[in-house]
């Protein structure tokens, strides 16, 4: 009985608690059940279920404001969140500053896989530079490992979940083993357009990198990959490879996916777990505190059980927090007792500290030559069949900004939404009537988008904490954030901007909108990427991180942490793959000290 | 202009419930819409009105009809945007619970009532009994907002508007998807993307 009650949760013994249920609970939940712990994964939000649930084949006239973004779904009507968004009803957080500038916006989802559901699949390993900025340039924090130490969990983590791409060889942008990647979808011709003349400026345009099933993975080679030395565990896993879909080329991603072709959490990795009878699961369950025992150990967690209301304490060997990473923040710093009264694992005054997102800014452009194109399906993967990693290494230190960013491009012939022929204005000069419907034939299909996604330093302004007065309606105190942008950001935001109307340009396009060349102006608000990580960084000193290289608190032995919260850095990598490795490595660190009975 | 098709016209206007208290139409939203919430059922197929009650009275349906049709007529391609449901689309949009759509609520029903004052002005009838060189001469002044003289500014920001929301409205239908020649949205055995005459018109093939 995999998705239990309270009640069944507090009567049984469990090696290990997991709280969170997305990218790093799953994969946390994976490895240890497959290791042979037994497992309680706690959810705060519902339970939730892609096959029967995702909106598939919808189209936008079947649902309400044809399918536009509302402030009850930010990401359109039909996008997989539930429970979730910048706001949660009932369930706050709080500015320390009224200024527009220094607001950090939360997106929590309250479901089964959280995130994980509706996320944009882009799957980009940390290249080796990505571990060691500080010692490259003075800034931010080394992470005390380095790509090595990460590397096997990347190939792990690839053929587990599934990840197409291609290896080009290219500075700080690592290439996988053979085996590891499954072959790119074929690049749409506004792609091929992108690739020939951003190379006219020396921009490289290579295969995206991102977890869907561009075939079926390969359940004969890669579960004794997976499990050297577990039979059972590979057994498991190569039945769950042979009954999950290969993409069939339509829909959108972000909707989720019924066929589990792409990575969620709840299509991926709960189900083999569940399979191994391992693993307990109780939603609705929202965890306040890491409960302390007298031998100075965790002894479990108490949450409040949002259908009952009722509060209930369970114990286990270890707990490991993945509730995301200011959530992760905010449950340690509401565990206090007089051993750790501002906190749990916060002797070092670090928890909340170095909160990062990721430096955002786009631009689109009109492009002559997609115009009145021989219709043609151009769904393929739903996005990003192609990308540009960041191509400026050689010239650090001369830009104005530290580190840099890649660039994230689309176009295409793609469903009608609410918003398709809008604006028009600029090319039309306003036309109406028959010429109108004409020109929204010429122009549709014709824009190129592009989206700088880089990397943010931490910095001593941007925090979260405990708000001294204002709780939710679970009468749990909420976060309080402040924020600041540093220059490096603001700069690369506005050379983002330029870059963009650059290749805009040479593609014969012209510019949608304004080039913002005032950085702080072209960079998206914090938050507003989805890619928080940091709060709780892992170091080799006590005094300056709130964990160990393997992600254990420094106060506390047996209370890990595997979400974002212990990146000491945010690359422009996006976090989620690297959010994975990490969780099987901290995980096989956890069964093999758990093996040594030391925890 | 004689006197007596003024004051015909004047009764006219007087009628349309919106033209004695425009502001307050145009500001009040309904008290009972309720916003569909963080987990709507996504398998549910929605229409108009279900989800919160409509806004629209007949003349505000007839002028949003004619001007839906002004911006897409029927043409050899596809229908005009009033039959494949816009105005019921438009009137879901403008009655929504919504900030966005708040703002398109004022924006929408101010509008339609200065097309209807405007069309009285020139021409002594509401803007649905025009012929298409009527409506054509008052919307040539209002379609394009860079060019629009001072005092067509806010008529010229309405129809900006009212031109976005209806191609919203029409290319979300199957016929206008048909018409835009979108190919999608249906299962394929492998994904071999563009045609080589496409890959020619592009000068890369």
């Amino acid at each position: 009985m995999p998705f239990i009650n309270a009640e069944a949760a507090a009567k049984t013994d469990y090696d290990v608690i997991v709280v969170g249920s997305g990218a790093g609970g799953g994969q946390m939940a994976y490895t240890l059940t497959m290791g042979g712990a037994r497992v309680l994964m706690l959810e705060a939000g519902r339970n939730y279920d892609p096959i029967t649930e995702t909106a598939m084949f919808q189209t936008p006239e079947m649902a309400p404001l044809r399918g536009a973004s509302t402030p009850d779904k930010p990401f359109g009507f039909y996008d997989a969140t539930v429970d979730g968004g910048w706001q949660v009803p009932g369930e706050p957080y709080t500015q320390a500053s009224t200024n527009e500038a220094q607001r950090f916006d939360w997106w929590r989802a309250r479901m089964l896989g959280g995130r994980t559901n509706h996320w944009g699949r882009i799957s980009l390993r940390n290249g080796p530079y990505d571990f060691k900025p500080q010692s490259r340039d003075g800034l931010g924090f080394d992470w005390p490992i380095g790509y090595a130490d990460m590397a096997p969990y990347y190939d792990k983590v690839e053929m587990l979940v599934g990840v197409y791409g291609a290896n080009d060889g290219l500075e700080n942008t690592p290439d996988s083993p053979e085996g590891c990647l499954l072959p790119p979808p074929k690049p749409l011709v506004s792609d091929l357009l992108v690739h020939k003349y951003a190379g006219t400026l020396g921009i490289p345009v290579i295969a995206g990198h991102r977890a869907v099933l561009t075939r079926q993975l390969d359940w004969k080679n890669s579960p004794a990959k997976l499990h050297p030395g577990n039979p059972a565990a590979q057994q498991i896993i190569t039945a769950d490879m042979k009954q999950r879909g290969a993409c069939f080329w339509t829909t959108p991603c972000g909707n989720g996916c019924s066929i589990r072709a792409n990575y969620q959490s709840t299509t991926v990795h709960l189900p083999p777990a569940l399979a191994t009878g391992k693993l307990d699961i109780v939603t609705d369950a929202m965890v306040n505190e890491v409960t302390l025992g007298k031998d100075g150990r965790a002894s479990g967690v108490h949450f409040i059980d949002r259908t009952s209301h009722r509060n209930v304490s369970i114990s286990a060997r270890a707990v490991v927090l993945a509730a995301s990473a200011c959530e992760t923040v905010r449950i340690l710093l509401n565990s206090k007792s007089a051993q750790f009264p501002h906190g749990l694992g916060n002797s070092s005054g670090k928890v909340g500290k170095y909160l990062m997102d990721t430096v955002g800014s786009d631009l689109g452009g009109q492009i002559p030559l997609l115009e009145n194109l021989p219709p043609h399906n151009e769904e393929g993967v739903s996005g990003l069949h192609m990308y540009v990693p960041w191509w400026q290494y050689k010239e650090a230190g001369k830009l104005g900004f530290a580190r840099g960013y890649h660039i994230e491009f689309g176009g295409g012939r793609r469903m009608p939404g609410a918003g398709t022929a809008a604006k028009l204005e600029w090319l039309t000069g306003g036309s109406y009537g028959a010429k109108f419907k004409e020109d929204a034939r010429r122009y549709y299909g014709s824009f190129v988008h592009f989206a700088g996604r880089g990397e943010m330093i931490p910095n001593e302004k941007s925090f979260c904490e405990i708000d001294p007065k204002v709780k939710d309606k679970w009468g749990i105190p909420v976060l309080r954030f402040h924020w600041q942008w540093s220059e490096h950001e603001t700069r690369q935001a506005a050379h983002m901007q330029r870059t963009f109307a650059d290749i805009i340009t040479a593609m014969g396009g012209r510019v949608r909108g304004e080039v913002k060349t005032d950085g702080a102006k072209a960079i998206e608000p914090g938050g507003s990427i989805i890619h928080e990580v940091g709060g709780a960084i892992m170091g080799d000193d006590a005094r300056t991180s709130v964990v160990n290289k393997w992600c254990q608190t420094w106060d506390v032995k047996n209370l890990f942490l595997a979400d974002g919260a212990p990146f000491p850095s945010n690359a422009d990598k996006n976090p989620t793959l690297t959010i994975m490795a990490n969780a099987w490595r901290v995980a096989d660190h956890i069964l093999e000290r758990m093996q040594r009975k030391e925890l | 202009m004689d006197r007596r098709t003024t004051i015909k016209w004047m009764l006219a206007a007087a009628a349309l419930p919106l033209a004695r208290d425009p502001l307050h139409a145009a500001t009040a939203p309904k008290a009972q819409a309720k916003p569909y919430g963080q987990d709507p059922k996504l398998l549910n197929v929605y229409h108009p009105g279900e989800l919160w009650p409509l806004t629209f009275n007949a003349a505000q349906r007839r002028t949003a009809t004619v001007l839906c049709d002004a911006i897409i007529p029927a043409d050899a391609t596809s229908p005009s945007a009033s039959a494949v449901g816009v105005v019921d689309f438009l009137d879901e949009w403008i009655s929504a619970p919504y900030p966005a759509q708040q703002k398109d609520r004022a924006i929408v029903l101010k509008g339609l009532h200065w097309l209807d004052r405007e069309s009285g002005r020139r021409f002594f009838k509401p803007a649905h009994e025009l012929d298409a060189q009527q409506l054509h001469a008052i919307c040539d002044d209002i379609c394009y907002l860079p060019k629009a003289r001072p005092h067509f500014v806010e008529a010229a920001r309405f129809f900006a508007r009212y031109r976005d929301l209806t191609a919203s409205g029409f290319y979300t239908t199957p016929e206008g998807r048909k018409d835009l020649q979108f190919v999608g949205n249906v299962p394929l055995a492998s994904f071999d993307g563009p045609p080589l005459e496409v890959l020619k018109k592009v000068g890369l093939a």
